[in-house]
């Protein structure tokens, strides 16, 4: 069970999952508003793609997904790093984090659109909460998790310093950890484009809830599909950054 | 000539669970330049926290530890560990240039210490592998050139042969000595093993009881190099063990 065998297998899942999906609709199963047949897709893609809204939606979504997924992933490693250091700071963030952890990134429309109005920075702000938690805990987590013995070494060594053992030894201990946290994340804000756009930033998730008021369900999944490429394109060469990063990894 | 580390009255206790107990007791040792001193003992006699003191990784209760100020050294002291403790993200050339990080040295000036250094273990060929692609003894190795690089005035080992195979520990040892006799490094080094504490060292501190303190200390002036099979060497660990094991029969007759 080598070589071709597991393309293979991947190949005739995907046909198989291709096959009822198209059967569904031509059959009579469901009508097509409910569920549109995947050979319907090219030429909705097409229409959408000449007018140029496909290309804007996708540039504008993934303008929000970059910045939000930085800012959210950039302040989550640095308070993470922080609380997993210094236990006073944890102590101090404790409650304040069992405050604020539970609130999905949605529940911060209103006030994301009053204090920001309906424009990009709104977007940023929702996607940066959805990436903010999960990174923050990775982080945290693998930080405390770094083996004590190292971390003696850097003090054997004259490293006695925080920021001494931050660069010399606990960040380069608790980046493989950090990293699960912002693979989770990449995910974590492309759903969060969606939810951020759905009152009106332009994207995906605005042409997505245009399309469905207007049952054109054949454009939703052209969208749902844009978005399933652009995350298996972003995964697949974080995957590859990652995989050069921990090289020392046996 | 003056030693270059001067221990008076040291001892070392801990608190746990409020109780507090004393693990050594009022140690006096001075090492003069050049010598290899071993201290041998059993588990819990305070010989590897000894050398956690002198590294600054735990603070003693009491006692001093002077440093001869007119020793030229770049650090005072560097600790070889018992598991070599490399950092795994970094390869080996990198590894041994970590302690350099703290000096004034120039990236270029640390890398060609580094290399000269691991030439002098053997391992120059290795400098671009990572720890993993190494064996048990390759990374002690480099473990021992990563306290040599920093030029300590005393080299502190804390057993760092006792998780090798037989084999690959002789074989350390020899290269300990070699390397030791050509750059005349002052060394102090822990084990609880007495013939390769008889084997190494210039003079042999055995400690003992509980807490520890010093039941014994012998003068090994056997010229290098040695053989494992010498009958004075065998003599001298023959002592130690008598007096070590009378000290440990004692203890337990008193616990009857």
């Amino acid at each position: 069970m080598r070589g071709a065998t597991p393309y293979f297998l991947a190949a005739v899942g995907l046909a198989l999952f291709l096959g009822i999906w198209e059967a569904i609709p031509r059959l009579g199963l469901l009508p097509p508003t409910l569920l549109p047949a995947p050979s319907q897709l090219p030429a909705a893609f097409l229409r959408e793609a000449k007018s140029g809204i496909w290309g804007d939606s996708v540039l504008f979504s993934l303008w929000h997904y970059a910045i939000g997924l930085a800012c959210g992933t950039g302040f989550g490693i640095v308070l993470g790093v922080a609380t997993g250091m210094y236990r006073p700071f944890d102590w101090t963030l404790a409650w304040i984090v069992r405050v604020l952890r539970p609130i999905p990134g949605l529940a911060w429309v209103p006030f994301a659109i009053l204090w920001f109005g309906i424009d990009q920075t709104a977007a940023v702000f929702i996607i940066a909460i959805g990436c903010f938690w999960i990174v923050f805990f990775a982080a945290q987590g693998a930080i405390r998790g770094v083996d004590r013995d190292l971390i003696e070494v850097a003090e054997a060594f004259g490293f006695k310093s925080g920021p001494e053992k931050l660069v010399k030894v606990l960040f380069p201990a608790a980046l493989p950890g950090i990293l699960i946290g912002v693979r989770t994340a990449l995910g974590q804000a492309w759903m969060a484009v969606v939810a951020s756009e759905l009152f009106g930033v332009s994207g995906l998730g605005q042409r997505m809830q245009q399309a469905s008021s207007l049952l054109a369900t054949d454009i939703v999944v052209v969208y749902m599909l844009t978005m399933a490429a652009l995350y298996g394109l972003v995964d697949t060469v974080f995957v590859f950054l990652q995989s050069r990063l921990l090289a020392w990894k046996a | 000539m003056d030693s270059v580390i001067d221990i008076e009255g040291l001892s070392i206790a801990f608190d746990q669970g409020g109780v507090r107990t004393e693990v050594l007791h009022e140690l006096d040792l001075k090492i003069a330049p050049g010598e290899f001193v071993a201290i041998v003992g059993p588990s819990g006699v305070g010989k590897s926290t000894l050398l956690r003191v002198l590294i600054g990784l735990a603070t003693p209760s009491a006692g001093t530890v002077r440093l001869n100020p007119d020793v030229k050294a770049e650090r005072a002291m560097a600790l070889v560990f018992q598991d070599s403790r490399l950092l795994p993200w970094r390869r080996i050339l990198a590894n041994v240039c970590f302690g350099l990080e703290k000096t004034q040295l120039s990236r270029a000036e640390r890398r060609e210490r580094a290399l000269a250094t691991l030439a002098g273990v053997g391992l120059r060929d290795v400098a671009g592998r990572f720890p993993h692609q190494l064996s048990g003894g390759q990374r002690q190795r480099v473990a021992l050139a990563r306290a040599l690089a920093v030029r300590p005035a005393i080299l502190l080992m804390d057993e760092p042969f006792s998780a090798l195979d037989v084999q690959t520990r002789e074989g350390l040892q020899d290269e300990l000595i070699r390397v030791q006799s050509a750059s005349g490094q002052t060394v102090l080094f822990v084990t609880h093993d007495i013939d390769e504490a008889v084997y190494l060292a210039d003079r042999v501190v055995a400690l003992g009881g509980h807490p520890g303190e010093v039941k014994i200390s012998l003068e090994i002036d056997v010229p290098h190099p040695r053989s494992r099979e010498n009958p004075h060497l065998r003599d001298f660990a023959a002592r130690i063990r008598a007096v070590l094991f009378a000290e440990t029969l004692v203890r337990e007759d008193w616990v009857i």
